[in-house]
């Protein structure tokens, strides 16, 4: 088939939102769209769901807590081979929850640590991003001034260039067929 | 699209649109440096080199290279300490609290900030790895499996609470600073092609993690500033609350109190917000921001530098009554030693600085001035280091037993080892100057419809 790729640029992020609820509301697939920062609303236009980055930032706290205070348990309460809770300056660990109070600071410190990194490895994991790696926009105005929307059309593509341009693309641009 | 009410003061100058924020943020970076920057530079380094002498000779010789004795066992290293930490919270107080309350001016702020924040810890942590002495070993803070009996640290001490506490903060503060300079690294790579230089071109495609600005990706990235924020902002508050407990948890009057962590966290709020005034008024200049980082903004920080001031001044005050109120000699005796003692002049210095000299930004004149501001942060840096002098050594000195009292001064390789990380901090944040883009442009290209003077001027028309 004669599949084409369109990369429709827009100058304003008003003008690409409009573009954007008008191509849906067509009923038209919006391959993707790149923008030099967070444009408000995108996300519901191109009818994205809710990211989870939150969710899985509450399991690894959750996992984080359990890690602090299974590891103070360990060391403090019930070692493996020690036959008597430490007793440091008369102040001796019969039991955890006897101690509970001295434990929440780290136990709060890991919740913290596990929750930020695991969330931001899980981050870059999703969006792919890692050192050397060398994916960008088509355009690099991306990062500038410029929105560009990416659009693959089956066949003739005049109608979907004039409906671009009547939403206010200020240039469209097509791939070329030699770039992979 | 948000809108901004009209009489609420632009925060980003002049007609600029989102290619001028590009080309104002990428030019530090693109272009040459200037003689002041090689001139501060060299001087950084020569003072940085010089701590690095003095920490060899630290090492090599032992602790009793500092002026410590049997009676003043902490001084300098732990007053230092203290010090670099409370600068630190600033960074994250703009960049994690100020988000969490949607304040905008944070935006053109923040990166320098936590990159304040950053280095600052740093500082800081360089003191307990030298003060262990044997600093190859400094792993022996964290729990691992070892076979030395199992030897284990106490979890009820505060001094490991603080390892976990900072260990934490500098990771997290490193990784949510990092996030936010993804993609203005991309946008910094995707501006070399048109320049000739291969290796920073490699250097920043290596930097920008492969950013392209996918709307799924901004989405994430919104969601996880949010969360981090949400993290970092207890995180914050736990710092410096772990750290005066170093003190409070003692039974030595003078430090033995419960106000100590909320009084450290503003402290710290205090300092850090004055450091940063000190570097951005300079920096501004330096690398022309005049347009991003514009009086507003210093106004905003001197309001919350007289607000958290003058909680400190409340802590100072408390202290005093409840010295006075708790019946206890020997904590009688340590606040009169402090105000009238042989180290009154460090008490005078830190009340002068810290609560007195704050309460010109009442004047609205003083407060929107960057040269009043510029002398008025050197004054807060100042009190704020005589404030943990005057609670770690001047509680010390003149302890439980008369004929063990004493007097500390410092020896040359204290004050080489203080001016050293001075020198490293400002080696650091001058190479970041240069080679980082030092506002976070994609968030300040948000605000630039609602709070771009050149907008507001068109939608009042």
């Amino acid at each position: 088939m004669n599949k084409k790729v369109l990369y429709a640029i827009f100058d304003d992020e008003e003008i690409l939102l409009k573009s954007v609820k008008e191509l849906r509301s067509k009923d038209i697939a919006i391959e993707e769209v790149y923008s030099p920062f967070p444009v408000h609303g995108l996300d519901h236009a191109l009818g994205f769901k809710e990211t989870r980055m939150a969710i899985t930032a509450f399991i690894y706290g959750c996992v984080g807590l359990a890690f602090g205070a299974l590891l103070i348990y360990y060391i403090m309460i019930s070692g493996v081979g020690k036959s008597w809770p430490m007793n440091i300056g008369g102040k001796p660990n019969w039991t955890f929850y006897h101690n509970f109070p001295a434990f929440v600071p780290i136990m709060f410190e890991c919740t913290v640590l596990f929750a930020g990194h695991l969330m931001a490895l899980t981050y870059f994991f999703r969006n792919q991003l890692y050192p050397g790696a060398t994916t960008a926009s088509p355009d690099p105005r991306t990062t500038d001034d410029k929105f560009l929307m990416e659009i693959v059309v089956d066949g003739d593509d005049k109608e979907m260039r004039k409906l671009l341009s009547d939403t206010g693309a200020s240039e469209i641009n097509e791939k070329d067929s030699n770039d992979k | 699209m948000h809108k901004e009410s009209e009489i609420r003061d632009p925060l980003i100058l002049g007609n600029k649109t989102y290619h001028d924020i590009t080309r104002d943020i990428a030019r530090p970076v693109e272009g040459k440096a200037n003689k002041y920057w090689w001139i501060l530079f060299g001087l950084s380094v020569f003072l940085f080199l010089w701590g690095v002498g003095c920490m060899a000779y630290t090492i090599g010789t032992g602790i009793g290279a500092w002026g410590l004795n049997k009676t003043v066992n902490w001084a300098w290293d732990i007053t230092n300490f203290v010090w670099w930490i409370g600068i630190g919270h600033a960074g994250t107080l703009i960049s994690a609290v100020l988000l969490l309350f949607r304040q905008k001016w944070r935006m053109a702020i923040n990166r320098s900030a936590e990159a304040m924040t950053i280095f600052g810890v740093v500082q800081a942590g360089l003191f307990p790895l030298i003060h262990m002495g044997r600093p190859w070993l400094a792993y022996w803070v964290f729990p691992f499996p070892n076979e030395y009996g199992p030897l284990w640290q106490n979890f009820n001490s505060p001094l490991l609470w603080d390892v976990f506490a900072i260990s934490t903060y500098l990771t997290v503060s490193t990784v949510f600073w990092y996030i936010g300079l993804i993609p203005d690294f991309a946008m910094i790579r995707d501006r070399m092609s048109k320049t000739i230089s291969p290796m920073k071109k490699k250097l920043y495609t290596l930097l920008a993690f492969g950013w392209s600005g996918r709307a799924k990706h901004w989405q994430r990235f919104e969601e996880v500033s949010l969360v981090l924020a949400g993290l970092a902002t207890p995180l914050v508050f736990s710092v410096h609350s772990i750290v005066s407990m170093d003190f409070a948890t003692s039974i030595i009057p003078g430090w033995h109190t419960t106000i100590f962590p909320p009084y450290f966290v503003l402290g710290a709020l205090f300092s850090g917000f004055a450091m940063v005034e000190t570097l951005l008024i300079i920096m501004r200049k330096v690398v022309n921001l005049e347009a991003y980082i514009t009086i507003k903004h210093i106004e905003y920080m001197n309001v919350i530098i007289l607000f958290t001031g003058s909680l400190v001044g409340t802590a100072y005050i408390t202290e005093l009554f409840m010295a006075w109120y708790s019946g206890v000699a020997f904590e009688q005796y340590a606040f009169i030693n402090r105000a009238t003692g042989p180290y009154w002049w460090a008490y005078m210095a830190m009340m002068s600085c810290n609560v007195i000299i704050p309460q010109l930004y009442w004047i609205k004149k003083v407060r929107t001035s960057f040269i009043a501001t510029f002398i008025l942060s050197i004054f807060v840096n100042i009190g704020m280091w005589f404030e943990r002098f005057v609670i770690i050594v001047t509680s010390l000195h003149r302890d439980f037993l008369p004929s063990s009292w004493t007097m500390f001064s410092p020896t040359f390789i204290d004050i080489g080892i203080f001016l050293g990380t001075i020198g490293f901090f400002f080696t650091l944040f001058l190479m970041y100057a240069r080679t980082f883009p030092v506002v976070a442009q994609a968030e300040l290209k948000t605000i630039l419809k609602s709070s771009g003077s050149e907008y507001k001027n068109k939608s009042h028309e």
